[in-house]
């Protein structure tokens, strides 16, 4: 077991990837507290679709893929998050439509150049070789944004969360609050889907939120929770993944499974008692 | 001087009047019971009070030192909050964010501030609890809290008692009086409960589809609205 850590740790593009991993999942955690209370667990679903959407046109049109993605992602999260209340179409209904176009458009735009290669394979179900220095750099930055931002208008963001038409009424700028959020989720879904891939990234958002809502019943404690199940999660699931040979978006996922489950049990046995 | 007055206000939805030139003012001490029938325009009345809709005619003034961010407002309930893992001291405490300014954090006076108002709501004992795990009149009691953290002045609450029990109903209609009359608070209710109109507030406005009434409790009992619901003075 401590040969294989150390064996894991040796290589430099595992270690990249967990690093950039590990605070990825700590971000996502902390939105998703915010967008799975607000009934926006989908969002990262869809958000993520755009993104592939985003990599596969950019890689055909000989673009650089990350910056591209996150401008188009980031223009995404907009349109979901704060156009869904002013049109007629349901949130819901618009990040199902919005995802599904998005996927087709990347699949078109791959298919008529490249085909279907191993870089789309990877877009979709994720890679843990994907991960460059700039990479690192970025997700230190989005995740210091984050944990700073989330810290300093933690009781804000509460208030907002818990209802929004008291915050507004009382002074607090709701608006600029959803649109800082709506940012920090694009970035941190499109730094993540390359690790989680575009079809799991979303359970980076919702599952440590959800999981520790079996358990905890105050704000702060299911942040808080949120946060540590997170990253732990996350280091077991891209462990196991190269001691088992898995991919990585895989593990973790049925790792937080397991978590969730876990909990649910907890708290099912807490209630009996 | 009057607290807040509204003169010819007009709001709409989507090009639709829904208020049309409404005239009427609240002044210190007074409790007004908004009444009509649904989709009458009341909520939309309130979300005008509150800022969170322009008017598209006429004008709301405030004075005698209020302003809106001054208001404590107990929405309706919506679906978020009734699995929201909260405690109801985290949920009374968001209710002294507008007197913060840009300060982040809550400070010692606001923390008393949140324990005054849940001691005279007499939840003290359910303050630890989740708020998703209180009954509907306690989630009530709670969000009046907040509303109290918010304003000692003026607190306007959206159909409070919707979807509780007639004891709960009962109960908070007290709870709501005696901050009126105890503690000198302005109140504005949105209800379709008459019966609460007449005894407990000092004024009526009643919206309808044609004309408008508004004036004391008195005047509307004996007012064409109050013969039709309330069978004129009959006390």
């Amino acid at each position: 077991m401590t040969d294989l850590l150390t064996e894991f740790f040796s290589y430099s593009f595992i270690l990249r990837a967990v690093i950039v991993g590990g605070l990825v999942s700590l971000c996502a955690a902390l939105l998703g507290v915010i967008l799975v209370l607000k009934r926006y667990s989908m969002i990262g679903d869809g958000l993520s679709h755009v993104g592939f959407g985003a990599l596969a046109v950019a890689a055909t049109l000989n673009l650089a893929p990350l910056p591209v993605s996150v401008v188009v992602v980031i223009t995404a999260a907009f349109l979901l998050l704060r156009l869904s209340e002013k049109s007629g179409l349901r949130g819901d209904a618009l990040t199902a439509l919005v995802s599904s176009s998005a996927i087709a458009i990347g699949i078109t735009a791959a298919s008529l150049t490249t085909g279907l290669n191993t870089d789309v394979y990877n877009y979709m179900f994720g890679s843990i070789f994907a991960m460059s220095n700039a990479d690192v750099i970025i997700s230190a930055v989005l995740s210091a944004a984050v944990i700073l931002l989330f810290a300093v208008f933690y009781n804000r963001i509460f208030a907002i969360t818990f209802d929004g038409d008291f915050a507004s009424a009382t002074g607090t700028k709701v608006g600029f609050y959803n649109s800082l959020t709506a940012v920090l989720t694009a970035v941190t879904v499109v730094i993540g889907m390359r690790i989680m891939g575009t079809l799991l990234i979303s359970s980076l958002i919702i599952f440590p939120a959800l999981t520790s809502m079996r358990l905890f019943k105050s704000f702060k404690a299911v942040t808080l929770s949120s946060a540590a199940v997170s990253v732990v999660c996350f280091f077991i699931g891209i462990f196991s993944s190269y001691a088992f040979n898995i991919p990585a978006g895989a593990s973790i996922v049925l790792v937080n499974l397991s978590a969730f489950i876990i909990f649910s049990a907890v708290s099912l046995i807490k209630k009996r008692t | 001087m009057s607290l807040i007055k509204c003169e010819k206000l007009t709001l709409s939805y989507d090009g639709v009047n829904v208020i049309n030139d409404l005239s009427f003012s609240v002044s210190k001490g007074d409790y007004l019971c908004v009444m009509g029938e649904n989709g009458s325009g009341k909520s939309t009345l309130i979300k005008g009070i509150l800022g969170l809709k322009n008017p598209s005619g006429g004008k709301i003034e405030f004075g005698d030192g209020l302003t809106q961010k001054d208001i404590g407002y107990l929405p309706q309930r919506t679906e978020v909050q009734r699995d929201f893992p909260a405690s109801v001291l985290e949920v009374v405490m968001s209710g002294c964010l507008n007197s913060k300014g840009i300060l982040p954090f809550y400070t010692k006076s606001d923390k008393e501030k949140a324990e005054n108002a849940i001691k005279l709501l007499g939840i003290t004992e359910i303050a630890k609890k989740s708020y998703r795990e209180l009954s509907g009149g306690q989630q009530q009691r709670a969000l009046l809290a907040r509303a109290l953290c918010a304003s000692g002045k003026l607190i306007i609450l959206d159909e409070p008692t919707a979807g509780l029990d007639v004891l709960a109903s009962a109960e908070l209609y007290k709870s709501v009086s005696a901050l009126n009359r105890e503690k000198g608070i302005t109140v504005i209710t949105v209800s379709h409960d008459i019966e609460h109109a007449v005894t407990d507030c000092t004024k009526v406005l009643h919206i309808g589809t044609d004309d408008c009434f508004f004036g004391t409790t008195g005047e509307y009992i004996n007012s064409s609205y109050g013969r039709r619901f309330w069978g004129g003075n009959k006390v």
